[in-house]
């Protein structure tokens, strides 16, 4: 049975992703922020500029980008699947998707009992980095 | 569907703003290289009301220069003659402040009654306060024997870039550049994307006031702006409130510059309900109501935002009635009409993540007590960004009750004992504000000082004045704003130590 991903991604995100990797000629990351102002967003970044480490997971690859968020705030999300999406709005960080006027945004539902027995499995940044 | 209380007053009159706002670098303003603008679309109705200037590297490279250049003087600058410059800001934003309460409502989309009583008042104090404590700082000297002395004396650190977020506008690029000009260095500013035409206008009033250069405001996005500045090795430090991944950034970029940040960054602020707070029904009683209300202000977009009510389970039903009711009354409407309690959230993007959470809170059974969707305004407002006030009932491992939601939107939970109650506080990745409410003398120093959080308000909640420091344990950032103690996050100290002694060591 395939293991279900922590993280999936609609189809409007992934044409945001398409035109942001062809504008930059890069490979794209994510890291999920936590709190304050324009927090609780996943934060777009080429990739490997924004340093992760031991401190991060690693949720898994979406649309060709990994997917990181900070272990402590992971502890209070693991139980939810995320949906990357994308809408309207003039958001600030230094998250790359900004001046095309949309943000990326996450969706959550809840993982069922039998989903949480099959999950995809989780690394640390660290890990992340030994590999490539 | 719960009922919504609706504003029925006329709003007043928007200020006047013009087509475009460059950037204001070395006291000019000056068009962005790119010869690019974008649009500022207020919160009121989501439309364009005016366009910033879209910066990049050159641009901020440029406003760098003109602060290195403007350093060279305003770094000797006499404390009297700094104090009399910030005297002069506080005087012009006081003799404008209704214009600029109504433009920072236009530009934000909070409740003209905030603007007008909170965020610009503030300015005005808290650039007095810095301009007094200039006046009475010392620097220090010991004697270490006879003959040696060490002077410990103050430096400014250099040019210093400041990241603001949206929010508070104008009172957080207050909370940032008094301080800096004060201890004598000249700035950068970056305002946020959503929020950049009030403090272009108050560079406006006050370019005559303040010498070219010692404040440079670059418009723009953080990836084509913010970055290059936080990256700048002719950047003595970056201050930056904001959230924890861009921290993280701005951090990374530091270290590579090996320079000094402060960073104010999220909250997830407990208020703390203690079961002595019913033990009458009296004004300390209605007092406490309106604490746990205060989530409410300024539609919640504020770091320290009460999102956590934890009250004694006894007093729960007496309590949550009132809080309820209370919060059912809030005028919601146009921001600019002078009854409308709360106002638009600050842009779409925040409105849409605002609806996802109150999506999960649902859907991990968390129970709306009130509130819970889009306010669904008319009259104009059909396309602005609003959202009920509410309150979630449920507990503390759900992820409403652990992420920064920065909107009208709190939990609340009960506990059984004080030190379940401090349990709960604690549990959380960030430590910027709490609340306590209490009639017993004990609790009201104890529990405070067991709460790992950085300003703890004690029978009160929600007050920002000068000379109270504040900032963040934790992941809620460290450097503490609104306090003289600010200074030395902007300056180096400098020790000349002495010896006035003739005798050689006789070790050569």
């Amino acid at each position: 049975m395939d293991k279900i991903p922590r993280v999936l991604i609609t189809e409007k995100a992934k044409e945001v992703i398409d035109t942001l990797k062809n504008r930059f000629s890069s490979e794209l990351m994510f890291h999920q922020s936590g709190g304050c102002c324009d927090g609780s967003s996943p934060m777009c970044f080429e990739k490997g500029d924004f340093k992760v480490g031991s401190q991060d997971i690693w949720l898994g690859e979406v649309y060709g980008c990994d997917f990181f968020m900070s272990a402590d705030q992971f502890e209070y999300w693991k139980h939810t699947q995320l949906t990357l999406d994308i809408t309207p709005g003039r958001g600030s960080s230094f998250s790359i998707e900004i001046p095309m006027g949309i943000r990326f945004i996450i969706r959550s539902k809840l993982f069922t009992m039998e989903e949480l027995e099959n999950l995809s499995p989780i690394k640390t940044g660290e890990e992340v980095l030994d590999e490539s | 569907m719960t009922t919504l209380t609706l504003s029925k007053s006329k709003p007043v009159d928007r200020p006047s703003v013009k087509a475009k706002y460059d950037h204001f670098i070395g006291g000019k303003w000056v068009a962005p290289s790119s010869g690019e603008y974008f649009d500022n679309i207020s919160p009121i109705d989501g439309k364009p009301f005016t366009k910033a200037a879209r910066g990049n590297k050159e641009d901020v490279d440029k406003a760098i220069d003109a602060a290195h250049e403007a350093f060279k003087t305003w770094s000797k600058t006499s404390p009297a003659e700094r104090s009399r410059v910030l005297n002069k800001i506080a005087d012009i934003i006081e003799e404008n402040l209704e214009m600029l309460a109504r433009l920072e409502t236009v530009d934000n989309g909070k409740a003209l009654r905030e603007t007008r009583a909170a965020d610009l008042p503030l300015c005005v104090d808290h650039f007095r306060y810095f301009a007094g404590v200039i006046r009475a700082d010392e620097s220090s000297i010991s004697e270490h024997d006879e003959h040696t002395v060490s002077i410990a004396l103050h430096e400014p650190l250099g040019v210093v870039a400041q990241i603001i977020p949206w929010n508070f506008p104008l009172l957080m690029a207050t909370w940032k550049i008094a301080p800096a000009l004060a201890a004598g260095c000249c700035t950068v500013v970056k305002p946020a994307e959503q929020t950049p035409t009030s403090i272009m206008v108050l560079m406006e009033l006050i370019a005559d006031v303040v010498p070219p250069g010692v404040i440079n405001v670059v418009t723009g996005f953080g990836a084509e702006a913010g970055k290059p500045l936080a990256t700048s090795k002719k950047v003595a430090k970056v201050a930056f409130t904001g959230e924890t991944t861009t921290g993280r950034l701005i951090m990374q970029y530091a270290s590579e510059n090996l320079i000094p940040v402060t960073m104010e960054l999220g909250g997830k602020s407990p208020n703390i309900f203690m079961k002595s707070v019913a033990d009458a029904d009296d004004a300390f009683f209605d007092k406490a109501v309106e604490g746990a209300v205060m989530f409410a202000l300024n539609q919640g977009e504020v770091c320290t935002c009460p999102s956590r009510i934890l009250v004694h389970e006894d007093i729960y039903d007496k309590f949550m009635e009132r809080v309820i009711e209370r919060t059912k009354a809030i005028k919601m409407g146009h921001p600019l009409a002078e009854d409308t309690m709360m106002g638009a959230q600050a842009s779409n993007d925040q409105y849409e993540k605002i609806l996802s959470y109150l999506d999960i809170g649902k859907q991990e059974g968390a129970v709306a007590l009130c509130g819970g969707e889009s306010a669904g305004l008319n009259s104009g407002l059909e396309t602005g960004y609003y959202i009920k006030p509410t309150i979630f009932k449920g507990n503390n491992k759900m992820r409403v009750f652990q992420e920064e939601i920065f909107g009208p939107v709190t939990c609340v939970t009960t506990f059984k004992t004080t030190e379940e109650a401090i349990a709960i506080a604690n549990d959380t990745m960030y430590g910027l504000g709490a609340g306590l409410w209490s009639r017993d003398a004990h609790e009201l120093y104890q529990v405070p000082r067991a709460i790992q959080a950085g300003r703890v308000w004690v029978n009160c909640y929600h007050a920002y004045p000068a000379h109270a420091p504040f900032g963040g344990y934790k992941k809620s950032g460290f450097g503490r704003e609104n306090h003289l103690m600010m200074l030395n996050h902007y300056r180096q100290t400098k020790n000349m130590l002495i010896s006035y002694s003739k005798e050689k060591l006789g070790f050569f």
